[in-house]
C-alpha cells in the first residue's frame, strides 16, 4: 500500500515547523508498510495538538475527550480485537488528565498501538508546563519555574508492567517509521514516546538530541540482537559497570548486544533512564518488546470458552432456567 | 387475610437477605404477589448484636401488593438488637406477631443493644400491645443438629433455617415445596443441603408440634387476574441487566457493558458478568469515566453499549456522556439512584439525580431520560432504552434506584419473540464511498457506520461538526444548527412513547402525580384517596397527552423522594397547570399512610 492512500481531504493544521508533521507523516508511511486496509484501522485520540491526527488520516477514527482516549481505545479493541487500533496522545493528555487510563491500558496489555507526542509542554492551550517538563521550567503558569519533579515517560510504562517501549524523536524519520511497525508487529499495548518539538512554545527543548551536528554523539538508535553502538565514527558503546551503565570504545569486549525481549525489565530501565545527566546518550529505537497474552484476546476467549460449554445460550433458554411457575 | 407484611431482621452476618429472598420466592411460587424491601446498613460486619449491625428484610405478600408495606405484621427478630431497631423505627403495626430468639436476650446481649433494664418487652412498651412468640432458636438449631459433625459456627449459621420452617408452618407454606426450594438454592454446595433440610423441617415441626400460641396465617384465595404466562420473583438489577441481555439478542449486538463497582448498582455488573454464556462483555474498569468510555468506544464500533452507575458515579461520567450526545452514538446509561449529595447514603433509596440526569452536562446537551416503576419492570424499561437509543442514535438515562434494585416483584417471562422488534440505525449501503458522520434521516437521526465497513472511513468527534460534511467546523450558524437537530432529533422519540395513563378515580379532582419507582406507594395512595393517579416512566421526552392529562385536574400534586424536581421540571413543561408538591428526603421509600395524611390535610 502507498502512504497517500492513508491521507485524508484535511489540511493538515499543525504549525509550521512542528515535530508533529513529521510523525504524521511517518505514521502514514508506516501505515502503508503495515499493509491493514484504512476499513480495518481505527485511530482513537484524546485533546491536544496530537489528537488532531485521526483528522488527517484517512481510517475510521475518533477524536473524543481529554485524557479519555485511552478508555475509548480499549472499548474499540476489546469488544473488536480483529481491529488495529491507534492511540493518539501527548504528555498532558495521557500521563496528566489521561494517567489513569494510560497506566491500566498498559497494566492490561490491550492490543493498542499507542504514540506519545512528548513536546514537554502544553502547546494547545498555549504554553503551559506539562508533567514532564523539568523541574524549574518557566512557563506561563509557572513564571518563576516549576517546583514539580517530572515523569519520564518510559519508567511510567514499566512501572504499568508494560511490555512494548519505543523511543523515536520527529526529525528521525526511518526510526519513527520503524518503531511503529515494530509496534504493529507486537501483541499488547505498545508505547512509543516520539518526542516532538513545538516551535511555537517550547522550541528546542529536544535540541540536545536533535541537532544534526550532535545527535550522534548524544544518541543511540537500539536495536534487538544488535551490540549499543554510537558516536559520530561508531567508535563508542554502551557497557555495565557494576549497577551503572557507561561510555566504553566500541570495541571494548564488555558492549553490550541490546535484547528487547528480556522479560527483566532493569536493563531497559536503566536504558530509558540514559541522558545527559548521566554522561549517557538518550536512547531511541525499541527499548522493550516482550510477548505476554492481551486483554483483548483473554476477555474474547473466556467468553468463547464459557459459551461453548454453556447449556443456556439463547434469551429464552436462559429464562428456562429460572425458578418459576405458570397462571393460565 | 388479603395480604401479610412480614419482616425478618438480625446481625447483618445471620443470612436475613438470604431467608427472607427464600421466603418471597416461595410464596411467590405458590401464587402470592410480593413486593419486598431489604435494608441493611452500609458496613460488611457491624459488631456482632449491636444497633449498627442490623440488616432487614420485609416483603409484602397476597394480592393487591403493590408495596412492601409500611409497617409490618409479623416480626422475625433474631437478637434483642433487631427488635430494639424495629421498635425505634416503628416498624411494626401495634398488635404484630413478634418472633424472637429468647437465647439471644442474655444480659451480655441486651447489655450490647443498649437496654437499660432486664426486661425488653416492658422497657419497649410493647409488651401490653404485640404478640410475642418465644422461641429458643439457638438451643433448637444446636439441637437439631447434634449428630451432624458440623462445628459450633456452622451450626450458629444455620439459625436463620430453623426461623424459616417456623415462619413456613405460620403461613402454612408447604414444607416439601421449602426443602425443594432449598435444594436449589444450593444445588452448588450439596454439602449444605442436609444440615440446612433438617433444621427447616424441625423449624416446620416445631411450629407445627407445639401448635405456637398462635393461629396460622391464612391469605385468602382471590381469582387470579395477573395475564397468563410463566412467573418468577426478581431483583430490579437483574430484571434491568436481563432487558439489556435480551435487547441485544433481539437485534443481534453484541452487548458491551463498561462499569466500576458502586452501591447500589453493582449487581448490574455481576450479572452481566455472570452471562459469558449469552456472549456478554464487560469491562471492570479502572474508574467510572472509563466505564463510560469503553461503552463509547464499543459503541463507536457497533456494539450495544452501556454502563451502569449510581449518582456519584454519573457525575464522573457527564463529560463522557455529552461525547456520546455530541458524536451521536447509542449508549445506555443506567443511574441506579442512592441517597446523596456526595458519598451521602450509599445504600438507602432517593429519586434525585432526576435534573443531574436531565441537565447535568456542560453546553446544550439533550438525552433521553426515563424510570422504571416497579422491580420486574426494570427489565422491559432497560430494553426500551436500548431500543431508543439504538434506533435514534441517542443516549439514554434510564433511572432506578436502591429501591427497585435490591426489592424483588413478580415478573411475567416474556419470550423474545414477543417483544418489540429493535431496528438499529445502520447506514445504507448506497452511501459507501460519500458517507459521512453528520448524514441522517428525516427523523434527524444520523446514520451509524462502524469500523470494518469498506468505503465507510470517517472522523467521529467531540468537536462541533459541520452539518453537511461532517468536519470540524466552527461557523456560528452551523453551530446553532446543530444544536438544534440534536434537540429535534431526541424530541422526535415521544413518537415511540405510549401515553401517559390515568390510574385510580379519573373522575376525581385530585391527581396524584409521579415518576419512577413510587408507583406502587402512589398507586395504594390514590386507591385510599379515590383520587387520580398519573405516573410518568418517559421524563424526557414527556410523553404526547402530558399537557392534556395534567390539566383534567384541579389539583396535580407531584409526589417525590427529593425537593421537588421533576415539578420544578413539569412547571416548566407543562405551563399553565398549577402544581402542588409531596416531599421526603429520608433515605426510606414513601410509607403509604402519610401520602394519605397528607392529602387528606390539605
Amino acid at each position: 500500500m502507498e502512504a497517500s492512500q492513508f491521507k485524508s481531504d484535511q489540511y493538515v493544521r499543525f504549525c509550521p515547523g512542528c515535530g508533529d508533521h513529521a510523525i504524521c507523516l511517518a505514521l502514514q508511511k508506516a501505515m502503508a508498510q503495515i499493509g491493514i486496509p484504512t476499513h480495518e484501522t481505527v485511530v482513537i485520540s484524546g485533546i491536544g495538538c496530537s489528537s488532531r491526527m485521526p483528522h488527517y488520516l484517512n481510517t475510521f477514527g475518533f477524536n473524543t475527550i481529554h485524557g479519555r482516549g485511552g478508555a475509548v481505545a480499549t472499548g474499540v479493541k476489546t469488544s473488536h480485537p480483529e481491529l488495529t487500533v491507534w492511540q493518539m496522545s501527548g504528555d498532558g493528555d495521557c500521563m496528566a488528565i489521561g494517567g489513569n487510563h494510560f497506566i491500566h491500558e498498559i497494566r492490561r496489555n490491550v492490543d493498542l498501538n499507542v504514540c506519545v507526542f512528548n513536546n514537554r509542554i502544553y502547546g494547545l492551550t498555549k504554553g503551559q508546563y506539562s508533567p514532564t517538563s523539568p523541574k524549574g521550567f518557566v512557563s506561563k503558569s509557572s513564571p518563576y519555574g516549576t517546583v514539580e519533579r517530572p515523569f519520564i515517560p518510559g519508567e511510567l510504562v514499566l512501572g504499568a508492567r508494560g511490555t512494548f517501549f519505543a523511543r523515536t524523536l520527529d526529525v528521525d524519520m526511518p526510526t519513527t517509521v520503524d518503531c511503529m511497525v515494530k509496534a504493529q508487529q507486537h501483541k499488547g499495548a505498545s508505547i512509543i514516546e516520539c518526542l516532538v518539538n513545538c516551535v511555537i512554545f517550547n522550541n528546542g527543548t529536544h535540541a540536545w538530541i536533535a541537532d544534526r551536528e550532535t545527535r550522534a554523539e548524544h544518541s543511540i538508535v537500539l536495536r534487538h540482537g544488535e551490540k549499543m553502538i554510537f558516536g559520530n565514527n561508531n567508535d563508542k558503546g554502551i557497557a555495565i559497570d557494576g549497577f551503572n551503565l557507561i561510555v566504553v570504545p566500541a570495541d571494548d569486549p564488555r558492549v553490550l548486544t541490546h535484547d528487547a525481549h528480556c522479560q527483566d525489565d532493569t536493563i531497559h530501565h536503566k536504558l530509558i533512564l540514559m541522558g545527559p545527566e548521566n554522561g549517557l546518550p538518550v536512547a531511541l529505537g525499541v527499548i522493550r518488546d516482550v510477548e505476554e497474552e492481551t486483554y483483548d484476546a483473554a476477555v474474547n476467549k473466556q467468553i468463547a470458552d464459557v459459551r461453548a460449554a454453556a447449556k443456556a445460550k439463547t434469551f429464552n433458554q436462559l429464562t428456562a432456567t429460572l425458578e418459576q411457575w405458570s397462571v393460565s | 387475610m388479603k395480604n401479610v407484611v412480614i419482616r425478618f431482621c438480625g446481625d447483618s452476618g445471620d443470612g436475613m437477605q438470604l431467608t427472607g429472598n427464600m421466603f418471597s420466592s416461595l410464596s411467590a411460587i405458590l401464587g402470592n404477589e410480593i413486593s419486598t424491601l431489604p435494608d441493611f446498613p452500609a458496613e460488611i460486619r457491624a459488631p456482632q448484636g449491636t444497633l449498627g449491625g442490623v440488616s432487614g428484610f420485609q416483603v409484602n405478600l397476597g394480592h393487591g401488593v403493590y408495596t412492601p408495606g409500611d409497617k409490618a405484621d409479623v416480626i422475625v427478630a433474631m437478637n434483642a438488637a433487631a427488635l430494639k431497631v424495629c421498635v425505634l423505627n416503628k416498624l411494626f403495626h401495634e398488635h404484630a406477631i413478634i418472633i424472637v430468639d429468647t437465647d439471644t436476650f442474655t444480659k451480655s446481649d441486651l447489655e450490647k443493644a443498649l437496654y437499660k433494664t432486664d426486661n425488653p418487652f416492658t422497657e419497649l412498651h410493647i409488651a401490653e400491645t404485640v404478640q410475642i412468640v418465644p422461641v429458643a432458636l439457638t438451643s433448637l438449631t444446636k439441637e437439631a443438629l447434634k449428630d451432624s459433625g458440623l462445628d459450633n459456627k456452622s451450626i450458629l449459621k444455620s439459625r436463620n433455617m430453623f426461623a424459616l420452617g417456623v415462619v413456613c408452618w405460620l403461613f402454612d407454606r408447604p414444607i416439601d415445596k421449602a426443602i425443594h426450594f432449598l435444594e436449589e438454592k444450593f444445588a452448588k454446595k450439596p454439602q449444605l443441603i442436609p444440615s440446612n433440610v433438617k433444621v427447616l423441617t424441625d423449624g416446620f415441626n416445631y411450629g407445627q408440634n407445639l401448635a405456637l400460641a398462635i393461629n396460622q396465617i391464612r391469605l385468602e384465595k382471590e381469582d387470579n387476574q395477573m395475564p397468563a404466562g410463566r412467573y418468577t420473583s426478581i431483583a430490579g438489577n437483574k430484571a434491568t441487566a436481563w432487558g439489556l441481555i435480551a435487547a441485544a439478542h433481539k437485534c443481534g449486538k453484541k452487548l458491551f457493558l463498561g462499569s466500576y463497582p458502586i452501591t447500589p448498582a453493582t449487581d448490574i455488573m455481576h450479572e452481566l458478568a455472570a452471562r459469558k454464556d449469552m456472549g456478554v462483555m464487560v469491562v471492570q474498569a479502572e474508574d467510572e469515566i472509563a466505564g463510560v468510555c469503553t461503552a463509547i468506544g464499543a459503541a463507536f464500533a457497533g456494539d450495544l453499549a452501556c454502563t451502569s452507575t449510581s449518582g456519584p458515579g454519573l457525575s464522573l461520567k457527564s463529560e463522557g456522556i455529552g461525547l456520546a450526545v455530541m458524536a451521536e452514538l447509542p449508549l445506555v446509561v443506567i443511574d441506579v439512584q442512592r441517597g446523596g449529595p456526595s458519598t451521602g447514603l450509599p445504600t438507602k433509596t432517593e429519586q434525585t439525580d432526576l435534573l443531574q440526569a436531565l441537565f447535568g452536562r456542560n453546553g446544550e446537551c439533550p438525552l433521553v431520560v426515563m424510570a422504571a416503576s416497579t422491580s420486574a419492570n426494570c427489565f422491559q424499561f432497560a430494553y426500551e432504552a436500548c431500543k431508543i437509543a439504538l434506533e435514534n442514535m441517542t443516549p439514554v438515562v434510564l433511572l432506578t434506584d436502591t429501591y427497585l434494585a435490591n426489592g424483588t416483584g413478580l415478573w411475567r417471562i416474556p419470550t423474545l419473540e414477543e417483544l418489540p422488534a429493535i431496528v438499529p440505525q445502520s447506514v445504507p449501503q448506497e452511501l459507501k464511498g460519500h458517507y459521512n458522520p453528520a448524514l441522517r434521516d428525516e427523523h434527524y437521526v444520523r446514520y451509524w457506520a462502524t469500523p470494518g465497513m469498506e468505503g465507510f472511513e470517517h472522523r467521529n468527534i467531540g468537536l462541533e461538526r459541520d452539518s453537511e460534511k461532517g468536519t470540524i467546523s466552527t461557523n456560528p450558524d452551523n453551530h446553532e444548527n446543530m444544536v438544534r437537530a440534536r434537540q429535534a432529533k431526541v424530541e422526535q422519540v415521544v413518537r415511540f412513547i405510549p401515553d401517559v395513563q390515568i390510574q385510580g378515580n379519573a373522575d376525581s379532582d385530585i391527581a396524584l402525580v409521579g415518576w419512577g419507582s413510587t408507583e406502587g406507594h402512589l398507586h395504594a395512595a390514590a386507591n385510599e384517596l379515590n383520587c387520580a393517579l398519573v405516573h410518568f416512566n418517559y421524563i424526557n421526552p414527556l410523553p404526547a397527552n402530558t399537557a392534556q392529562v395534567l390539566k383534567r385536574f384541579k389539583r396535580v400534586i407531584v409526589c417525590e423522594l427529593n425537593s421537588g424536581q421533576f415539578a420544578d421540571y413539569l412547571r416548566a413543561k407543562v405551563p399553565g397547570v398549577y402544581i402542588e408538591q409531596y416531599n421526603e428526603v429520608t433515605g426510606q421509600p414513601f410509607a403509604v399512610e402519610r401520602i394519605v395524611e397528607h392529602v387528606k390535610s390539605i
